[in-house]
């Protein structure tokens, strides 16, 4: 498995940890998806309440890394300035930046993305940028100094799975070497296998198990398939054929 | 402003204001118009009317 700005994984899965029906519920889908990193975000406190320090206490308590994101910034200001408060608070230079194009896919605008992916990586910040399958994007955020990419598969949310198949196996051939996760979109198990089977090195989701409707079962489905995509591919698939092929011998049989 | 409230603190002090506000002993992260203001800055930023404050804890996320 490939590394993580130098960090080894111990699974291929990454797990967010939003809209869970409940704390326990949260803390079992990543027992059960034995997920390695955490997503998490930074949103206002409030005085009176402690939300905060009620969720980060259950989250140090996961055997997992911590990847801080930037979700909601419209703008490069909003996303570097997110990016520093999360890497003051988790203590962690890792930063899921996102920096959102429009509003109805949640598209990233790749143009702000990969300016500050630079402005980041030059502070020292280790970027997991969330980005398309576009092959130009993805040199630039290499250029940037980006060591890791996450192309979306679907828009965040929609469970669509991987809509283009085709712009991800272009992007996994052009840059075979560089870490790189499927980042959003993601609905089913199978999605999760086949992302795995074109040969990318993590998953991350998180609606797709916190809104199923028994989230500890889907999590467990989840780590499997995953775990199955990983393995069929070093097995080196046979190529599909158009014709049939007989699996059983001709040679041998009788003649009745 | 804080948090996009609008809020009157007789703290002048980015520190003290915190502790007046609440915060004291969070885990947080702040801002102030739109600028990160690091735990170590705090000590050190005033605030003045019309500032915008923003007080951030660790939260769910995707």
């Amino acid at each position: 498995m490939k590394s993580f700005y130098g960090s080894e994984l111990k699974s291929q899965m990454m797990l967010g940890t939003a809209q869970y029906p409940s704390p326990a519920i949260l803390v079992s889908c990543f027992e059960k998806s034995k997920a390695s990193v955490a997503t998490v975000s930074l949103r206002r406190e409030s005085g009176n309440l402690d939300s905060g320090n009620s969720f980060w206490s259950i989250i140090k308590k996961l055997d997992v890394k911590i990847l801080p994101n930037t979700a909601g910034c419209h703008t490069v200001k909003e996303a570097v300035t997110t990016a520093h408060m999360a890497r003051e608070i988790f203590d962690t230079k890792w930063i899921k930046l996102e920096v959102i194009g429009e509003e109805d896919t949640l598209q990233p605008d790749v143009f702000g993305l990969v300016e500050a992916a630079k402005i980041l990586s030059d502070e020292g910040f280790e970027v997991f940028p969330y980005t398309t399958e576009d092959l130009v994007v993805a040199d630039k955020l290499l250029n940037s100094g980006c060591k890791v990419l996450m192309p979306w598969g679907s828009p965040i949310g929609s469970g669509q799975g991987l809509n283009n198949i085709f712009g991800l196996k272009a992007l996994r051939a052009h840059f075979p070497d560089i870490p790189m996760v499927i980042d959003a979109g993601i609905g089913l198990p199978s999605h999760a296998t086949k992302a795995m089977e074109l040969g990318f090195d993590a998953v991350l989701l998180n609606t797709a198990i916190a809104k199923a409707g028994d989230p500890i079962v889907m999590a467990e489905a989840f780590s499997h398939a995953i775990i199955s995509g990983a393995l069929g591919l070093n097995a080196d698939p046979m190529e599909p054929r158009d014709m049939a092929n007989p699996s059983t011998p001709i040679f041998g049989k009788a003649f009745l | 402003m804080i948090n996009g409230k609008n809020k009157n603190i007789i703290s002048v002090n980015l520190t003290f204001a915190l502790d007046e506000l609440g915060y004291k002993g969070k885990k947080l992260a702040t801002a102030l118009n739109g600028e990160f203001v690091s735990v170590q800055s705090r000590d050190n930023t005033n605030l003045k009317e019309g500032d915008k404050l923003e007080v951030l804890s660790p939260q769910q996320g995707g």
